[in-house]
């Protein structure tokens, strides 16, 4: 049986984000992608699940950057058996999460898995999120926010984190789709050794697709926030940003 | 009778015995019985002697030399012999926090008859584990995960690799926008390109390569970390890969030289790269400096009234043999009082960054009472002296860090030489131009 | 008709939780600029009291036992059941964990436009235009929302909450929930709250909340002694948590606790919108944090662009800590 996850490589927040020309994007030539960090707990609560169901752990993943090799050579280095690429008319774009979903959604049909697991979110998630959105698209049942997934009995029994501590544990029938939040255990390494390995000896599927119009929002205009000029910013040396704060405390009877 | 019981028996002492016509009958004859080992296995020495590297680690006699040498033993419980006496009573160096511990110091290699080579066993050892999915101390793992992510260890972006340059004061040119021939290629590394400390000190060195007339240039952004820590942390894939990538990009340059900050990549260009395909004439900066003397000595007019010691990068000194330069520079400042630390030279202490050191220090932490980089900066301070000269960016900070730690901040300040060298020559500090 | 304006009530033992309030609010500014009715959809089980507290022209009441927490499948079915019947012009969800399973599917399941992570929904030259934030905060993107049926979900605390009284008492207009919650491949919905905890920081007065920033589990201690000092307590971004060095019940934000304390001393914190939802509305914040840029500066009342633990020693010399 079969585990699918979904793998998106996204801009790196990390980095100074530069908006393009025509300010409905951001500027793709300038920026650096990553993994989304979600997706890498997401394809580490699959290799969990399945080292104890023996399932088959499928990456899929859209190519919008040209760089999506690495991330499923590395997937498959860490213990996914396939690799699935997604070729088409759309790199450098961004692909609203509607149209990532329609493009996803039939090759994970054709895969029969009983699960589905992606990352809970995205940064250019403007749309909306991926699992909710997969799942309408394939009828399955679904949870995000997911903290914990276990196979029992032909269902998946999760755990979905709300808020303050508090969760709520649901059983879904299978197939389902999760949002991953967090996996049971940080995103394991593997050595770089391995996934030079794996480039020689495995290789990744590639599908080419077609996208179709879409009803995602466009967005009319990016901007960056507001210089974040709120804060009254205290300077000097570290002793002189404690007096001040210290000085602060005490007129408002804080200490 | 317990199997066990009945050898010590048949290797046990004979009341009388007579070797070749002498009477050597008492109870220590038992060394001329047969001796056997019986409680051990060698599997565990074998799991890492049969690994490519890893061989010399069976050859150990347990003479224990090594123990007083190593630094990690003086503020731990360490060493070669230790480790293979431990994995001959069953524990496996490859689930121990030992494997992670070693600084690849190399100065228990220099003592050692057998030649059981740390510098080969450790990064052996580590890949192993690595490949064979045991878990990394999660300091390490970011590190190595920043350096696939991004060219350098301290996940800082690509593109700030060259943002320094904006502060030098004088132009450092860079070779993808001069697009020139150049003498010196001067690599700059990942501490001293986004460290603030130690972009301190690659400010004072861009002063004086520039106030030498030195025709040098960077790469600046194209530079990607040179990766001789990754690979001793056990990361050789990921070595291979920057390395690669690095020849690709130096092969674009024309230069004749390669000056570098850092011991480490020094080592990684003398001793690693030709065996992917990058052979280049290499420099640490101390030993260009140190050549260009004459030419530096007139310009040092500024006296420095500092009493200093000099710390020797393990991948200066005992990796590559080079203990002279730093100490000629020094000497060279007018004003300089200089004072030998009593473990210097081929003996020198570790600053515990090495060999993956540097992005395991909780880790090392704890399992040492102090650490590497306090143990020296105490050295330092017993010598009386006031400055802790450093050559290598992983030194500056961990230092200082050290100082704090220790209490000795305000007694012991530590300084690159080429911050001493800017300073006397009134390139950086007070009244600099 | 006048045009509709649905808000979806999150509720949680038994509660409408602050965001429903917020959606509310934010539903009837926008109501009250073009005429539109405000309707709030309540779905539960045993929830019918709850409808005299919501500030709503009209109250969508749906009863069943299937959707008594909220449950991400039954949810969804049944909001796009109501939805697709109605046709609002807008229908507003909060993106908190039990919205955000359900604004996603439904905005799918009928083919509407979404609108993720709004922050700001205000019209601009006779135009509705929603605000979201993505790229961790970094970047706003602004969206002309159009005149055919839209799903915004709303980010938490980004809105005012709209008063408790309703203007007018509502009406409740009861709807059969949909045929399809007999036949619902989810089950064994409950709820499990977390392990007594041993401070509620939900009740300080003063927090020092630590990130990343921090560094390394042996660093608390400082956040600690500094806390000691002050008569605080100690909370944490996420990644600390995530990590084993504090539970889960000094989480701050999205998924942990909201906090209004006098102070918020936040140390190497970055100030992702998630942690932010949590603590914004702390009457002094200060935040210490090494990047000029970092988004905490933005709702901090005061900031240091400092190394903390510089700024933690300097303090606890002077608090004799
Ligand atoms: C569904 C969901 C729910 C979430 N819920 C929460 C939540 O409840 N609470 C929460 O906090 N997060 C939550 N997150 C995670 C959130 O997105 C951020 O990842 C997280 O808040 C970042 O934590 P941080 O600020 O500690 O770390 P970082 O973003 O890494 O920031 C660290 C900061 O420390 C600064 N720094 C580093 N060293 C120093 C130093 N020596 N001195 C001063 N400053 C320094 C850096 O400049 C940086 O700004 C959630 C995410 C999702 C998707
Ligand atoms: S010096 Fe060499 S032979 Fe002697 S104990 Fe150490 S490792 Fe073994
Ligand atoms: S290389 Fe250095 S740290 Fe490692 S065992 Fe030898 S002496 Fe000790």
């Amino acid at each position: 049986m079969t585990i699918v996850v979904v793998m998106e490589q996204v801009p790196d927040v990390a980095e100074e984000l530069a908006i393009a020309p025509s300010g409905t994007d951001l500027d793709r030539d300038a920026i650096s992608y990553v993994v989304n960090e979600y997706d890498e707990h997401a394809l580490e609560e699959a290799l969990l699940l399945a080292e104890t169901s023996g399932d088959e752990v499928v990456a899929i993943g859209i190519d919008a950057t040209g760089e999506l090799d690495q991330a499923l050579y590395t997937a498959l280095a860490k213990g996914a058996q396939r690799a699935i690429k997604l070729t088409g008319d759309f790199e450098g774009t961004w692909l609203s999460t509607r149209t990532a979903a329609r493009l996803l959604a039939p090759v994970i049909e054709e895969l029969a898995p009983r699960l589905v697991l992606v990352g809970v979110q995205a940064p250019d998630d403007l749309d909306g999120q991926l699992a909710p959105t997969l799942a309408a698209l394939l009828g399955w049942p679904h949870a995000s926010v997911v903290v914990g997934s276990e196979l029992v009995n032909g269902m998946v029994r999760v755990r979905k984190e709300l808020w303050g501590g508090i969760t709520m544990l649901l059983e879904l029938a299978l197939p389902a789709v999760l949002g991953i939040q967090a996996a049971r255990q940080a995103p394991r390494y593997v050595p770089v050794s391995r996934v030079r390995q794996v480039m020689r000896e495995a290789s990744i599927e590639v599908r080419d697709v077609e996208v179709t119009s879409d009803l995602a929002p466009v967005p009319v205009r990016l901007r960056f926030p507001e210089e974040t000029g709120q804060a009254e910013l205290l300077t000097g040396s570290a002793s002189e940003i404690a007096d001040r704060l210290i000085e602060l405390l005490r007129a408002r009877g804080l200490l | 009778m317990d199997p066990k019981q009945q050898k010590v028996a048949e290797v046990w002492e004979r009341e009388t015995a007579i070797v070749e016509g002498v009477d050597i009958s008492g109870p220590w004859n038992r060394m001329f019985g047969q001796r056997v080992i019986w409680d051990y296995t060698p599997n565990l020495i074998e799991e890492i002697a049969q690994l490519p590297g890893g061989e010399s680690f069976a050859w150990c006699y347990q003479c224990g030399k090594c123990v007083p040498v190593c630094p990690v033993d003086l503020v731990g419980d360490y060493g070669p012999r230790k480790l293979y006496r431990r994995a001959q009573t069953g524990i496996s160096l490859l689930d121990s926090p030992d494997l992670w511990l070693c600084t690849t110091c190399a100065n228990c290699l220099r003592v050692c008859p057998k030649q059981v080579d740390m510098i080969q066993i450790m990064p052996a050892a580590r890949e192993q584990a690595l490949l064979t999915g045991r878990p990394v101390p999660a300091e390490l793992q970011e590190a190595l995960e920043n350096t696939a992510k991004y060219g350098n260890p301290l996940g800082q972006p690509a593109r700030k690799r060259e943002a320094w340059v904006k502060d030098a004061g004088i132009p450092v040119p860079i070779l993808h926008q001069i697009q020139r021939p150049v003498e010196w290629l001067w690599w700059v590394e990942c501490y001293p390109s986004y460290h603030p400390r130690g972009i301190d000190a690659s400010i004072a060195l861009a002063r004086i390569f520039h106030a030498l007339g030195l025709d040098f240039a960077i790469l600046g952004r194209e530079e990607k970390c040179a990766g001789d820590s990754q690979r001793l942390a056990g990361e050789r894939g990921l070595f291979e890969m920057l390395a690669e990538e690095n020849i690709r990009t130096l092969s674009k340059y024309t230069f004749q030289h390669i000056v570098v900050t850092d011991p480490h990549a020094l080592n990684a260009f003398r001793k690693h790269y030709p065996k992917l395909g990058g052979q280049y004439d290499v420099w640490h900066y101390t030993t260009l400096l140190a050549r260009e003397l004459p030419k530096l000595q007139p310009l040092l007019t500024k006296p420095l009234p500092y009493r200093v010691t000099f710390h020797d990068p393990c991948y200066l000194g005992r990796h590559n043999g080079e203990y002279d330069a730093p100490r000629q520079l020094i000497q060279a400042l007018p004003g300089i009082e200089f004072v030998e630390m009593l473990r210097c030279r081929e003996n020198s202490y570790c600053c515990g960054g090495g060999g993956g050191g540097m992005w395991l220090d909780s880790f090392a932490a704890g399992h040492q009472r102090r650490r590497l980089s306090e143990e020296r900066v105490l050295e330092a301070v017993s010598t009386g002296a006031d400055t802790l000269v450093v050559c290598c960016p992983y030194e500056v900070s961990r230092f200082e860090d050290a100082a704090k730690s220790t209490g000795v901040e305000g007694r012991l300040r530590v300084r690159d030489i080429a911050e001493l060298l800017a300073e006397a020559m009134g390139l950086i500090g007070e009244g600099a131009a | 008709m006048a045009q509709r304006i649905v808000v979806l009530v999150e509720h949680l033992y038994g509660e409408p939780t602050d965001v429903t309030f917020e959606l509310l609010g934010l539903a009837r500014r926008i109501a009250d600029s073009d005429g539109a009715i405000v309707e709030a959809v309540l779905l539960g089980e045993g929830v019918r009291h709850l409808a005299e507290t919501l500030p709503a022209e009209r109250v969508i009441l749906v009863e069943h036992p299937a959707l008594r927490y909220l449950a991400p499948e039954a949810t969804a079915i049944t909001v796009t059941g109501l939805l697709r019947t109605d046709a609002p012009r807008l229908a507003l969800l909060p993106n908190t964990s039990l919205g955000m399973d359900v604004a996603a599917w439904v905005a799918s399941a009928l083919d509407w436009p979404l609108v993720a992570y709004c922050q700001a929904l205000e019209r601009r030259e006779g135009q509705l235009v929603a605000t979201a934030q993505l790229f961790g905060g970094k970047i706003l993107a602004d969206v002309a929302v159009g005149t055919s049926p839209t799903v915004i979900s709303v980010l938490a605390g980004a809105f005012a909450a709209a008063a408790l009284e309703p203007a007018a008492p509502g009406t409740i207009e009861v709807r059969e929930p949909p045929a399809e919650l007999a036949a619902l491949r989810t089950h064994a919905a409950s709820l499990e709250r977390p392990a007594a905890a041993d401070v509620d920081i939900t009740r300080a007065e003063k927090i020092v909340a630590v990130g990343r920033g921090i560094e390394s589990k042996d660093n608390l201690e400082l956040a600690e002694e500094l806390a000691q000092a002050l008569g605080a307590v100690v909370a944490a971004s996420r990644p600390l948590v995530d990590a084993g060095w504090l539970p889960r019940s000094r989480q701050v934000g999205k998924s942990g606790l909201k906090v209004k304390p006098k102070l918020y001393l936040a140390l190497g914190i970055s100030g992702a919108p998630e942690h932010l939802e949590g603590m914004k509305d702390a009457e002094l914040i200060i935040a210490i944090n090494k990047d000029p840029k970092a988004p905490i500066f933005g709702v901090a009342d005061y900031g240091a662009v400092a190394d903390l633990f510089d700024v933690v020693e300097a303090l606890l010399e002077r608090l004799g800590g």
